[in-house]
């Protein structure tokens, strides 16, 4: 099901290819960050995502990839440069899926719609849209603590969807679910991503769900965090679970992860 | 490709060419089923039960042989349970005077309580809007509860006077501590994550407070609910020892007049009546709890 079938064909279907440099969705100018705690997270970041595009990040723990989704969202205000996005196009995929527990997942669903002042009737006929494209049908009325970790991270995901975020910000969402799931999960995010057509910025520790999803992948240092290698991925959309065994994916992660081993050091 | 079932791969292929995105497998993502406990009817009235024998031999054997042999005290002090049920329920005069009691000793604990609640949880969302008001709030509260209700009984005699309306003050004094402090937990211990979620949406502070902190404060404002309730039915006994006047005798004092009469019978009768209320107001309030926030919450899901 897509969203043409429910009134929506305005949503972005098209996936820009990555062609003549379009206006970035969200660019990074000479980002840092120095917590009150004197933790320096960032140091000097400056990238540009562009419509189409899906960007991963890969790096350490703690080194401020998170800080990077905080920052873009306006969450967290840098401590010198600056970051360019329009933040009612953001949509954000938290760590954990933070449903409201008190309510079940169409009313989870309708949320952020709801907070932005959208009428009842159309917020909940494209809360259905988006809890049948994450394939979550048939759970409207079911509470998060009667869901699996990747159904409540489903629900999560088809919150932001609601919005027709232009750019999704991803923070490690993936993290606290079994393998199987993750890559089903990954699976989703390609096909919706190829739908949808947003931007992506996503933060991840695995290297190869970095280079499944993306269009490119960035390494990021240790703290204080500075990106160190900036690789494009050239498969075609729509990727199929298969290409996950393909020579040129291994070889791909394995230059990923010798970078990742430097920037470790 | 590793060898699955090839006709598996080929369905979940042409699912993802085509767009559509693979509905929820069962195999992979059970739902959690619902538990259902089976062990019920066994745990849940036999354990009950067999204390309440005990208790009752206990009490028996404390008036026929324990009150003189360990105490030293005469057996009639602690008349048996038989005695208690004949002259305090069946009598029929007595009963009408206990359940009197009752009833003006309810009111003060739930006249109280209503107090307290609209006091206590407006108290705890103010106190929940800066940690400055909190901090400079908190002592007082404290203050008040560890005053002893006895020390400040001429200063609630002059300002209430010496019936009801002070007895209600006594309960509010006595239970409104555990409704500020669960609430305010409540209300403060919400997810950082969830309240980003608002603050993405510029959510302004009443739309938190009414979508995001008060929902998620439920579980342990019933918690505060539960125990305040209990404290009330406290209070009511206690305020009625010192403020009698009024013509509205509650169970305390019905039970200090039969003492004075020295009939221990009766006086026996209203102690478990007083107790009976208190475990009612228990019950009452874990049910509500259960009924408000039990589809979704999990805490309040006995364990097996």
């Amino acid at each position: 099901m897509s969203w043409t079938d429910h009134g929506l064909e305005d949503a972005p279907t098209k996936v820009a290819p990555m062609t003549s440099a379009p206006a970035p969705a969200l660019s990074f100018h000479g980002v840092s960050m120095v917590y009150p705690d004197g933790t320096h997270a960032l140091q000097e970041t400056s990238f540009t995502v562009s419509p189409g595009e899906f960007v991963t990040v890969v790096g350490p723990s703690g080194c401020g990839k998170s800080t990077l989704l905080k920052v873009a969202s306006g969450l967290h205000r840098p401590t010198t440069g600056w970051v360019e996005v329009d933040p009612r196009s953001l949509g954000y995929v938290f760590q954990d899926a933070t449903l409201l527990q008190w309510r079940n997942v169409q009313r989870n669903v309708e949320l952020l719609a709801e907070l932005e002042g959208m009428p009842k009737p159309e917020r909940a006929a494209k809360a259905s849209a988006a809890i049948d494209l994450v394939g979550l049908s048939g759970f409207e009325k079911k509470y998060p603590k009667q869901l699996s970790g990747g159904m409540k991270m489903r629900a999560s995901l088809a919150r932001s969807l609601v919005l027709d975020p232009k750019v999704f910000l991803f923070d490690e969402p993936f993290g606290a679910v079994d393998e199987i799931t993750r890559e089903r999960l990954n699976d989703e995010v390609i096909s919706l991503f190829n739908q949808q057509g947003f931007a992506g910025l996503f933060i991840t520790h695995s290297i190869s769900e970095a280079v499944f999803l993306s269009t490119r992948v960035l390494v990021m240092s240790a703290r204080p965090g500075r990106l160190v290698a900036d690789f494009a991925i050239p498969f075609a959309y729509p990727r199929q679970p298969e290409l996950r065994f393909e020579n040129e994916f291994a070889k791909l992660c394995g230059e990923i992860s010798h970078e990742l081993r430097g920037a470790h050091a | 490709m590793t060898e699955l079932d090839p006709n598996v791969q080929i369905a979940e292929d042409a699912a993802l060419i085509q767009g559509v995105l693979p509905s929820i497998d069962a195999n992979l993502e059970p739902p959690t089923p619902e538990r259902k406990s089976r062990t019920l009817t066994i745990s849940t009235y036999l354990g009950p039960f067999v204390v309440f024998v005990l208790f009752i031999v206990f009490w028996e054997y404390m008036h026929r042989d324990g009150m003189r042999r360990f105490l030293d005290k005469k057996p009639s002090l602690l008349p048996s349970p038989v005695t208690v049920i004949d002259q305090a329920f069946l009598d029929t005069r007595v009963r009408g005077q206990l359940l009197e009691g009752l009833g003006w000793t309810s009111y003060a604990a739930f006249v109280g309580l209503a107090i307290t609640i609209v006091v206590g949880m407006l108290l705890a969302v103010i106190m929940a809007q800066a940690v400055w008001v909190e901090r400079s709030i908190y002592p007082y509260l404290v203050a008040l509860q560890a005053t002893p209700v006895l020390a400040i009984v001429p200063i609630i005699y002059s300002v209430f006077g010496g019936g009801m309306s002070s007895r209600i003050y006594v309960c509010v004094m006595i239970s409104i501590f555990p409704i500020v402090t669960n609430t305010l937990f409540g209300l403060t211990s919400v997810d950082a994550s969830q309240h980003d979620l608002f603050t993405l949406r510029r959510a302004s502070r009443l739309t938190r407070l009414f979508k995001l902190q008060f929902p998620a404060a439920m579980p342990a404002i019933f918690t505060g609910f539960r125990i305040s309730a209990g404290l009330s039915v406290i209070g009511a006994i206690v305020g009625e020892q010192f403020f009698r006047q009024g013509q509205k005798p509650g169970i305390g004092i019905v039970m200090e007049q039969f003492r004075q009469k020295i009939r221990y019978p009766p006086m026996y009768g209203g102690l478990l009546i007083a107790a009976a209320l208190g475990i009612a107001v228990f019950f009452v309030f874990s049910w509500i709890a259960k009924a408000v926030v039990g589809h979704w919450h999990e805490a309040t899901r006995r364990g097996s």
